[in-house]
């Protein structure tokens, strides 16, 4: 007889994305480079996400799962431009870390 | 027609447009002849709009064309509109007919100038903004014009700017004037606070005078801030002192601007403004008045000793417009503008010949060294003695019958008055006579005069002497004249120059005849501006009236006294001529002014100065360090750094929960 597998509760997935937005605000600040930089941002949406997700099963309301997509619509719309800044800024300097693009500093 | 009044002023600007595309490539003479046919077309628009006028009754003759809204502004509304009313096309007729033919005379006196298409660049942009000054509905087109032709004065005047005492001179006419236009501001203000609703328009301003909605002290306010501005432009005491230096422009600017058109502007002003002037307090019209009666005597005895042929007219300009003053504040509004009419008749066919008696000489202009020309100049000479005539007070030139007029209103307001009008007529006889005799009769001392100076002429007169020649042969070099500037015989001056001399003696002589004291039925002229002045012009008394050919039989024989005094002084040389050296140097009025200025006032100019770069200065600069050096510590902030950034937003996160969850308690 196999243990009982424990039903996961909303908790736990409330500690697992807050984990994942933990992790992913670490990495915005700690890395350098822009794509890691950027899959850092897409963790802390997600983490996001799963927030909204969870809620939205525990309260039986639709309304937090409709915000998801909007999230997911923006995040795509955001990766769109911000990809493509970052591939044309490593066009340009191939090496270049975040901490180089400092031309706008005041 | 009189929907077509706005091609008056239109079509003078047309010409300075061409010209300032075309001009150097007219070039002379053919710019010159532009510039007059435009003026010319402008006159023969006013004169279909006067025609038309005239045959209106007088409650219709007032007509107001708007070509746009000029200044839409809440409860302030002003459009640039022109008003045809007898006084406005009054105006317009002699500007528009002396300016044609100055024009014409020009092409003439400046043939051969290296600058002769901007000479009338700028003399039809003057026409443009006299136009616009005389026909504008409200204050501020009339300001427009004031202030234009303010800038073309100063453009004129110091016109040869290679002298330096030209460019000095247009200087202190632009600086003086600018002190009468702050009393012209003043007045506008004053009208656009009293009137409401809020108006700058003249009809506005005077219908408000005449239904009393202005207090006597607002109504005073405006009239006497006006006549400051009216002091200003029209050489009045104590602001005179720009009027005779501007004799350093050439002839017909002075015939022109300084003695037919611009300076009759501060008369114009005050003849418009006559409601206003009516309800105001008695002693405003006494202080008008005074000013006026003190500066006809004032300028007439300095023009006694003036030896510039130029300088003996421009006093007696300022003088004469004394005289016009001295009308305005004694209630003859029709007395003060047919002064001015038969004035720009008279002074400008004086200027124009002494123009041409300098441009005949050589651009000599000392009166010391002229003499007997009227044998060389014989058309000159005829209608120079019209002119003169005219000024001295003899009947029945048109000076005469003006001068008269308002010396009868004079001695209604004050025997005083009258008495000082009576004696500058006496002055002006007299100094009149003397230039007539100096240049015209007598010895020819054109050249003596040269052998003289060049031989033992004492030190300062000779360097005098010496920057005038330099002046003189910087203008004649550029003269395609076949006389070189050794030879110095006198010559008579060309038809263009001759043609105007002669309408404008014409003028002198019948002038006087649109308004004859002998009937009610030959005051033309009143009937004609009656709709303008009948809010306030004063009506002689009954004493007065009857006195009429006393008076005028007196003003004939103070006139004959002057002339015949002159000429027993100069002609027959019975008595020595009594030319003080105070009045020569103008009782030192300007010398005064120069010393004060330059001592305690430029001390004081200094100290303001002073304040200005350090106490002003210092509090504006102080308060731009003070935000830039904030700003320069604020701009570190943005290092550029992603990471820093990121770190900044999660710091602030932490501390917004903080502040919700752990002080608010919101969960």
């Amino acid at each position: 007889m196999i243990a009982a597998v424990p039903t996961p509760t909303t908790t736990w997935y409330l500690i697992l994305s807050a984990v994942l937005f933990a992790l992913g605000m670490v990495g915005v600040m700690i890395r350098r480079n822009p794509l890691v930089l950027f899959m850092c941002i897409e963790l802390m949406l997600n983490a996001v996400n799963l927030t909204f997700v969870a809620f939205a099963q525990r309260l039986g309301d639709v309304g937090g799962q409709t915000t998801v997509f909007f999230v997911m619509v923006v995040a795509a719309a955001e990766v769109v431009v911000g990809l493509g800044i970052v591939v044309a800024i490593l066009r340009r300097r191939p090496s270049a870390t975040t901490d180089d693009l400092a031309e706008l500093k005041g | 027609m009189l929907d077509l009044v706005w091609l008056i002023p239109a079509l003078p600007l047309t010409g300075f447009v061409l010209i300032l595309l075309f001009g150097r490539r007219l070039g002379d003479p053919k710019a010159g002849y532009l510039a007059t046919t435009m003026v010319a077309a402008s006159f023969l628009v006013t004169v279909g709009v006067f025609l038309e006028l005239v045959g209106l009754s007088t409650e219709e003759r007032r007509h107001v064309v708007t070509a746009f809204s000029w200044v839409p502004v809440s409860s302030l509304h002003v459009d640039l509109a022109f008003l045809a009313d007898p006084l406005s096309i009054t105006m317009c007729l002699f500007v528009t007919g002396i300016g044609s033919l100055i024009h014409l005379y020009a092409t003439g006196y400046m043939h051969g100038d290296p600058r002769f298409s901007k000479f009338f660049l700028y003399l039809n942009l003057f026409a443009f903004s006299m136009l616009m000054l005389v026909l504008g509905e409200n204050l501020l087109v009339t300001f427009l014009g004031w202030e234009g032709v303010g800038a073309c004065s100063y453009f004129l005047i110091s016109f040869w700017h290679e002298r330096e005492s030209a460019a000095t001179a247009g200087k202190k006419a632009f600086v003086t004037n600018r002190v009468g236009d702050w009393g012209l501001m003043m007045a506008m203000f004053f009208a656009f606070w009293a009137t409401n609703p809020h108006t700058l328009s003249y009809i506005g301003i005077n219908e408000a005078a005449a239904e009393g909605h202005f207090s006597t002290t607002t109504a005073t306010a405006i009239a006497l801030f006006a006549f400051v501005g009216a002091c200003g432009k029209s050489a009045q005491l104590p602001l005179y002192i720009w009027l005779p230096d501007a004799m350093e422009g050439p002839t017909p600017v002075s015939a022109l601007i300084h003695a037919a058109t611009m300076v009759t502007a501060g008369v114009f002003l005050m003849v418009r403004l006559n409601p206003v002037l009516h309800v105001s307090a008695e002693y405003a019209s006494t202080i008008i008045a005074v000013v006026g009666a003190a500066t006809a005597l004032f300028a007439a005895t300095v023009a006694v000793a003036q030896n510039d042929i130029k300088k003996v007219l421009a006093y007696s300009t300022v003088s004469q417009l004394g005289y016009m003053f001295l009308a305005v504040g004694s209630g003859a509004y029709v007395a003060a503008i047919f002064h001015m009419v038969t004035h720009a008749f008279f002074k400008a066919l004086l200027f124009l010949g002494s123009g041409s008696v300098i441009h005949g000489m050589h651009h000599e202009q000392d009166m010391r060294r002229m003499g007997a020309l009227r044998k060389v100049m014989p058309v000159t000479a005829i209608t120079f003695i019209i002119g003169w005539l005219a000024i001295a007070g003899v009947p029945p030139f048109a000076g005469f019958w003006s001068k008269d007029e308002i010396l009868l209103f004079a001695y209604d307001k004050s025997p005083v008055l009258y008495a000082v009008g009576l004696v500058t007529a006496l002055l002006t006889a007299y100094y009149m006579t003397r230039q007539v005799i100096m240049v015209f009769y007598g010895k020819a001392r054109w050249n003596d005069a040269h052998a003289e100076h060049g031989a033992h002429g004492d030190v300062v007169e000779a360097d005098e002497h010496a920057a005038d020649g330099h002046a003189a042969d910087d203008h004649a070099a550029a003269h395609t004249d076949d006389h070189g500037h050794g030879a110095h015989t006198p010559h008579e001056s060309p038809w263009p120059m001759l043609l105007p001399l002669v309408v404008l003696a014409g003028l002198s002589i019948v002038g006087g005849f649109i308004q004859l004291p002998f009937a009610t039925s030959l005051h033309r002229l009143e009937h004609w501006l009656e709709p303008v002045v009948e809010e306030g012009e004063h009506h002689l008394s009954v004493a007065a009236d009857d006195l009429k050919y006393v008076l005028m039989g007196i003003a004939v024989a103070i006139g004959l006294a002057g002339i015949s005094a002159a000429v027993l002084v100069y002609a027959k040389h019975k008595a020595k001529p009594i030319e003080p050296q105070i009045l020569a140097d103008g009782w030192k009025y300007d010398a005064a002014i120069s010393a004060f200025m330059g001592g305690p006032g430029r001390a004081a100019f200094d100290g303001v100065a002073w304040t200005d770069a350090h106490v002003v200065d210092g509090a504006v600069n102080g308060a731009g360090a003070l935000v830039k050096g904030a700003a320069s510590g604020a701009r570190k902030v943005q290092s550029g750094n992603v990471r820093t950034y990121a770190a900044g937003v999660a710091v602030g996160v932490v501390l917004l929960l903080v502040w919700f969850v752990l002080l608010r308690g919101v969960l």
